[in-house]
């Protein structure tokens, strides 16, 4: 065990415990008999999970950054695998996201989803269980089987409880991100063989050879470029993210992807720092690609969850953008925008699925007009699309303005290419936004939201405002991380 | 000095209660009308209760949150502010009135909505004029776009439609597209989103390469689209399409006016007097918006609709603001700054009037209105007044305006912008006194008579008189806001 983990001071194990609370309801729920009685359990294991979560951010103590909360255990010893549990400034918001939309995908599905909820419910559970041990694991076998583990409940919701085109999309979705895991899995042996450990914080900023460095750092990127998506490595998401359940787009969009966003910031910058200055000016260029061409085809879309789909790309290219600006605003802007998007684009797929269960489509022609029949909803949908295209006082702007001041210092025609794609936002945001309110002059019968509609999407307009007027609990928190992450590749830049 | 306190926050406050209290109560027009003018008139009061800390030489700031070091959501209360702040408030209560009489007298629909998002509009303008910052900036510059969106659209044809979607385009694009980046390149060479706290130095460091500022300064002026200057223009006519009301405090008044404050502060606050004069922006940025001035007004010669005329001439009478400021001359700036408030007061009367003839005759045409100064004589007389301060006549508010312009172009010695403002007087009057002249002089017998046409309610024409009056009190008295700018400018 190295010098880099803070043991866990609570009195139990707060991490493990946050992982396992899902799996333990989702065993619970497996013996029960009646919808009405799991959707409860669910629920409650949900809500459960994120109240103890949040015990993570009462004791965080934001002024180290080495890894806290620290859990170890022989697993196997004789490969020197290790049950190695910690969290820093990076992670915590992650987990804390996952554990707040778990619940509320529980809620979002509880009239949408009819058949088969048992099921449903345990592979939300499991979802969420293995998507924060994703975020907590700092050996690398223990992180690659809940990456791993994550896979299987997620095509289950594709192709389970899917679209009509469920089947493709599953495929590709699985082709997709198992392609990349093969060569994670491959950069994982590599660096094994070379320092004899799994261990990932053993791992960063080693004297690696700049070949090494080199070819890790592909194998990495492609990994995390698929899931990210990166262009060109973007066509399995809009096929998934359609056909999902809205349960299912909510943890794509909002967890899944940041997967690969937080395997740059993990692995690929500190393991191998040499490479990803080396890379920095090509992942720069394909993640303003992804924006642009992102910005361009949403532009294009008439189905909303497609919309929304694109627009992740672009979004997620702002991300990478500012991780590959290799600047400190780029760093925390490119995390700020990876909560920002969890939360935003979290609540625009669950506004899809509220009218989808209404209208039974997803096309905005069959949609619009709604402005005087369902004002609630508008008024919601609205906040949303208005926070997704950056607009100043709401979560996406902070997010963009650190990536923008991360990009201009490090490149002026990086920086003036991303406003492009600031621009297309905007465009393609209001025009879903002015169909949606005016598009359709007929009056159709369509009931506005209920109560439990309106509580699920409360906590993300709250965080929404939250973020994007008083960041500042959010920035101080990932502050200490990112400027060590920064001050130590800083050497390399030269 | 300065004066940490929270107390700019309260008008932006009332707006916002007020907004909130006008979508509860729309089952109820008259509680939702009192609502607006309840708001409007506490509003100015909280706005007027700041003046006497401003006059004696003191700001008030106060910081809400901080995004990142540097850029802070922060309000500041000095001079400049108060001229903005007094003037979008004051004439709310003036358009709100005239809001009632002008919607009820057409049966216009989704009034809630209207109502609301003109108050949030009018919150746009307050937290304009108060802000410490160019994050806070940039906020309520956004807010005033999206929440005049639907103002612009109200008729929700396809006239509207288009009129409102060239609007947000303009309006948008160019912010995101040029003020955003205009902003972090700020960020990026000066480490910091405040304002200076006074107009000569700015916030950029000595040093900081000159091709840059420039580029930077351009970014901001073509940002601020809603300063309407050419080629940015084409958007104010369009909005037209608005009711009337609108047209008058948001596209003489809010909207436009913000855009000219927002370049007049960031001249003034951000780069300052000595960045600009060391590179020559100013002296360019005058010429450059002689150019709008002398073209706008000759396109307002050719329009026969009254609005699209009283519209072009608003793009020509911004550009006087921009004009004054850019001199950089004490006179030229005191002139552009005050013709925020003279102009303000003088295009609201005009735009009134077109809205009450239309409310009275159903016409929109110039050429319809002969003789329709015996039928509305109230409404012509305003006219009139107000027209006379447009060329810049004495003794009403605009010749207060031309002639301390004038005297700015004279001291530093620059005879073409000389030229520019005369030539500018003779257009605006060659395109003003016909209106007049018509509704008074010609064809007295010919259309209209006592029976047929009446002026319109009086919720409508109370305001708009009173709006004539104080264009021509503004240029009897000018010492109360010559005395503000002052504070500003030493």
């Amino acid at each position: 065990m190295g010098d880099y983990l803070l043991m866990n001071r609570l009195d139990f194990p707060i991490l493990s415990t946050t992982i396992f609370i899902p799996l333990v309801g989702a065993a619970i729920l497996m013996l029960m008999r009646h919808d009405k009685a799991i959707k409860g359990i669910a629920l409650v294991t949900g809500i459960l999970n994120f109240l103890i979560s949040l015990l993570l951010y009462i004791h965080f103590d934001p002024t180290t950054p080495l890894f806290q909360f620290g859990e170890f255990a022989r697993w196997m010893p004789s490969y020197n695998i290790n049950y190695v549990l910690g969290i820093d400034g990076i992670t915590i918001f992650l987990i804390l996201l996952t554990t707040l939309l778990a619940p509320l995908c529980v809620l979002c599905s509880w009239t949408a989803i009819e058949q088969r909820v048992k099921e449903f419910m345990f592979c939300i559970l499991v979802m969420e269980s293995a998507m924060v041990g994703v975020f907590c694991a700092l050996d690398f076998i223990l992180f690659y089987v809940f990456w791993e583990a994550m896979l299987i409940p997620m095509y289950l919701l594709i192709a389970v409880w899917g679209g009509p085109q469920k089947d493709y999309a599953s495929i590709k979705f699985f082709i997709y991100t198992l392609f990349g895991s093969v060569f994670l899995l491959v950069a994982i042996i590599a660096i094994y063989l070379t320092t004899g450990s799994f261990s990932i914080p053993n791992a960063m900023f080693r004297d690696y050879s700049f070949g090494f460095q080199f070819w890790v750092f592909l194998a990495f990127a492609i990994a995390f470029a698929i899931k990210v998506p990166m262009f060109p490595f973007h066509t399995w998401l809009p096929a998934a993210h359609t056909e999902a359940p809205t349960a299912g787009s909510v943890f794509l969009a909002s967890v899944l992807l940041k997967m690969g966003t937080y395997g740059f910031l993990r692995f690929c910058l500190p393991i191998t720092p040499k490479a990803s200055v080396y890379f920095a000016p090509y992942m720069v260029i394909l993640s303003i690609i992804a924006i642009i061409y992102g910005g361009f085809v949403c532009l294009n879309q008439t189905d909303m969850k497609r919309l929304i789909a694109f627009s992740s790309v672009a979004h997620m290219g702002f991300a990478t953008l500012g991780i590959f600006s290799l600047t400190l605003f780029g760093f925390e802007g490119a995390l700020l925008q990876m909560l920002n998007h969890g939360v935003t684009t979290g609540g625009l797929f669950l506004c899809v699925g509220i009218i989808y269960e209404r209208t039974h489509s997803r096309e905005i022609f069959d949609n619009a007009g709604l402005g005087k029949i369902t004002p609630i909803y508008v008024g919601f949908l609205g906040l949303f699309s208005i926070s997704s295209l950056a607009f100043p006082g709401t979560n996406n702007f902070v997010g963009e303005l650190y990536i923008l001041i991360g990009s201009f210092v490090s490149s002026k025609t990086a920086g003036f290419f991303a406003v492009v794609g600031a621009v297309l936002a905007a465009a393609y945001m209001l025009r879903l936004l002015k169909q949606i309110t005016w598009g359709r002059e007929d009056k159709r019968a369509i009931r506005d939201m209920n109560l439990r509609e309106v509580i699920y999407l409360v906590p993300l307009v709250i965080l929404v405002f939250w973020m994007g007027i008083g960041p500042s609990p959010f920035v101080d928190t990932m502050k200490t991380t990112l400027t060590n992450l920064f001050t130590r590749m800083e050497v390399f830049f030269q | 000095m300065t004066i940490q306190s929270p107390l700019p926050l309260i008008p932006i406050s009332i707006v916002l209660v007020t907004s909130i209290l006008i979508l509860i109560s729309k089952k109820r027009p008259n509680l939702r009308e009192f609502w607006s003018f309840a708001g409007s008139i506490l509003t100015f009061i909280s706005v007027a209760a700041m003046v006497p800390t401003i006059l004696n030489s003191q700001k008030i700031v106060y910081t809400l949150s901080t995004l990142a070091p540097g850029v802070s959501l922060s309000f500041r209360v000095d001079a400049l502010s108060l001229i903005f702040g007094i003037v979008s408030s004051f004439l709310w209560i003036f358009a709100t009135c005239y809001n009632i009489g002008y919607m009820r007298s057409l049966n216009e629909h989704a009034q809630t909505r209207y109502y609301m998002c003109f108050a949030i509009a009018i919150l746009g303008a307050q937290g304009v004029s108060y802000s410490g910052s160019l994050l806070s900036l940039y906020l309520f510059y956004e807010i005033i776009t999206i929440f005049t969106y639907p103002l612009v659209a109200h008729h929700q044809d396809e006239e509207g439609y288009a009129g409102a979607k060239k609007y947000i385009v303009y309006l948008m694009g160019t912010s995101k597209g040029l003020l955003l980046p205009a902003t972090v390149l700020t960020y990026v060479f000066t480490g910091t989103l405040d304002f200076a706290d006074n107009i000569v130095t700015g916030i950029f460091p000595k040093g900081t390469d000159g091709v840059w500022v420039a580029v930077t300064y351009c970014l901001f002026l073509f940002g601020f689209a809603k300063a309407a200057i050419m080629p940015l223009h084409n958007w104010l006519p369009s909005a037209m399409v608005a009711p009337t009301p609108v047209s008058a405090l948001l596209h003489a008044v809010a909207v436009v006016k913000a855009g000219v404050f927002c370049i007049c502060r960031v001249m003034l606050s951000v780069f300052g007097v000595e960045l600009l004069q060391g590179l020559n922006l100013g002296l360019y940025t005058a010429y450059f918006v002689s150019f709008t001035i002398l073209v706008a007004s000759i396109i307002a010669l050719t329009k026969d609709d009254l609005k699209a005329r009283l519209a072009y001439s608003t793009v020509s009478q911004l550009s006087y603001i921009v004009l004054g400021v850019a001199l950089l001359d004490k006179s030229g700036m005191l002139g552009g700054i005050l013709h925020i408030v003279n102009h303000g007061f003088s295009k609201i009367t005009l735009f009134f009037c077109a809205g009450a003839i239309f409310v009275a005759t159903q016409k929109r045409k110039i050429s319809d209105m002969e003789g329709l100064g015996y039928a509305m004589p109230l409404t012509m007389g305003a006219f009139a007044i107000a027209s006379l301060s447009m060329i810049g006549a004495p003794p009403v508010a605009g010749f207060v305006t031309k002639w301390y312009l004038l005297n700015g172009a004279l001291e530093i010695g620059n005879l073409p912008i000389l030229i520019v403002l005369m030539a500018s007087t003779i257009l605006n009057a060659g395109y003003f006194a016909p209106i007049t002249y018509k509704a008074f002089f010609q064809g007295r017998k010919a259309r209209w008579s006592m029976a047929d046409v009446k002026e319109a309610p009086m919720t409508m024409v109370v305001p708009l008189v009173l709006a004539a009056l104080i264009s021509v009190a503004l240029g009897f008295f000018p010492q109360f806001f010559t005395q503000l700018i002052g504070r500003f400018l030493s």
